[in-house]
């Protein structure tokens, strides 16, 4: 069981989360010229890193909100988390 | 090589089965060699078989980090089926189905085929309907496929829960009677022990720490035995082709997760067929030593770690006691995972790569097991020809820039969508 801390509602089981991928990942800015292999990459091209991973879960069955988690996928140590719209240095 | 056979196995009781030939050789790496294929799990193994035995190509090296059956062949649940809807899937898996009814005679070396049939429950008239058009659709592609309304089911598997107020009672199934199970060890054994016969180098414990590319050409791989030339790398690493792509600057449509199976305590015998859960994602069959073999979702999150976390099992677990009320009894004997390459489309990718003489054999997802041969077979032609064979034509790295996916299911990745 992961235990991952919320950045809204403190630590809670992974139970209460949903996953959703890579967060690194861009969307390509709208109203500009967007090649078919950035849309490509946007889409479906991931890195799926092996070590430190910066994803996003929701808090599904908490506050709802979106947030960002680094964790290990090969260890699944959660080194920090971060709010949704925190810049992760 | 010794041919396996009942003289000889009466034979060497005579010196205590103290003589037996080993299976294959341990050899160190040539300098340089025609075909190097990464990766000595099945597919890999198949693939230097086939190389060998249909394109008479045999200096060829399998680069294994683990051991020679550690990976994915290892870990299946070791069904086989081709109940596909798709053309490209159907054609392909129908071909393979082909290979496995003759793989023991092939490979001199029994994989204990048992074709016991697949069944596929329904809970809906919607998913009856759905049922009936892949169906249909598997049988103009010339696959076997037998619609069973709930009485059918229910004579052929009546320890499911057909009791009425239930939250998914079964209304029929979708059965493919010539799909079955096969002993996973054995296949990649017999075809290691064929492949080595005709002078492929199995090298285990040598792992691949990056490649020689010159002026878009592969030139060789270096491994942690030393550095190794190559005319054509073949790149068949499932749940690690990421980590291979990286070292090649390149960025695929895969990501790694992480699939969980389990097998009860041993049981007599109470499940003939495979079956699997209409409602969500569980299917189970019994080994022929008795315990109920089963699995279901991906642990959900990106994860390299080949072994598995308890709510995804719980979770596959409840579907399983819904389905099979009498499993709730049994004991777990043991549980473990693998990590997969899951492609975004949830189909397989047998192609070419940028790089002339490099290919990739990759995005496996859950039906790794069962495509062994025919992945082997295609991947092989592929190699050896330079082009892809009109059974792996659909199953091409760029489809996803051109926007002719596969998508059976709609499964990739993203199993919150399901």
């Amino acid at each position: 069981m992961l235990h991952i801390n919320c950045p809204h509602c403190g630590m809670r089981s992974q139970n209460e989360f949903s996953y959703g991928g890579d967060a690194s990942v861009k969307r390509p800015e709208l109203n500009k010229e967007v090649s078919d292999q950035d849309w490509d990459n946007f889409v479906y091209n991931r890195k799926s890193l092996r070590g430190k991973h910066l994803e996003l879960w929701q808090h599904i069955s908490g506050c709802r909100q979106w947030i960002k988690v680094e964790r290990d996928t090969a260890t699944h140590e959660i080194f920090r988390t971060f709010k949704a719209d925190e810049e992760v240095a | 090589m010794q041919k396996y056979s009942i003289f000889n196995l009466v034979k060497n009781a005579f010196s205590n089965h103290e003589n037996w030939d080993l299976a294959w050789k341990d050899p160190t790496p040539k300098e340089e060699y025609d075909v190097v294929i990464i990766g000595g799990g099945g597919h890999g193994l198949a693939t230097a078989y086939y190389l060998a035995k249909e394109h008479n190509i045999t200096n060829v090296a399998i680069i294994e980090k683990g051991w020679i059956g550690g990976g994915n062949v290892g870990r299946n649940t070791t069904i086989i089926r081709s109940n596909y809807m798709h053309d490209e899937n159907g054609l392909f898996s129908e071909f393979g189905m082909d290979l496995w009814r003759k793989m023991s005679q092939d490979l001199n070396y029994n994989v204990m085929f048992s074709p016991r049939g697949i069944i596929n429950l329904a809970h809906s008239d919607a998913q009856m309907n759905a049922y009936a058009r892949r169906g249909n659709s598997m049988r103009l592609n010339g696959i076997d496929a037998v619609l069973l309304n709930r009485e059918q089911v229910k004579e052929i598997i009546p320890m499911a829960d057909f009791s009425e107020n239930v939250r998914f009672p079964i209304f029929g199934g979708l059965m493919q009677p010539s799909a079955g199970t096969a002993r996973h060890d054995a296949v990649a054994w017999g075809y290691a022990r064929q492949a080595d016969s005709m002078g492929v180098d199995i090298i285990q414990n040598c792992e691949v720490t990056g490649f020689d590319v010159s002026a878009g050409k592969i030139k060789g791989i270096r491994t942690s035995r030393g550095n190794i030339k190559a005319k054509k790398v073949g790149i068949c690493v499932a749940g690690s082709t990421n980590i291979l792509a990286e070292k090649l600057n390149m960025t695929l449509p895969i990501e790694t997760h992480l699939l969980q199976a389990c097998v009860s305590e041993p049981v007599k015998p109470v499940l003939d067929n495979v079956v699997t859960f209409g409602a969500g994602h569980f299917y189970v069959s019994q080994s022929d030593k008795g315990e109920m073999v089963m699995g279901g979702d991906l642990d959900g999150y990106n994860s390299y770690a080949q072994r598995g976390n308890l709510p995804t099992l719980q979770h596959v677990l409840t579907e399983g006691i819904a389905m099979m009320p009498f499993l709730s009894k049994l004991k777990m004997l043991r549980t473990w995972g693998g990590i997969m390459d899951m492609s975004m489309d949830g189909s397989p990718i047998i192609d070419k790569t940028h790089i002339d003489g490099l290919y990739l054999n990759c995005g496996w997802c859950y039906g790794g097991f069962k495509a062994t041969p025919a992945s082997g077979w295609t991947f092989a032609h592929t190699i050896a020809q330079d082009r892809v064979h009109e059974l792996n034509a659909g199953y091409s790295l760029n489809r996803f820039n051109t926007g002719h996916l596969i998508d059976e299911k709609g499964l990739g990745t993203k199993t919150w969508i399901s």
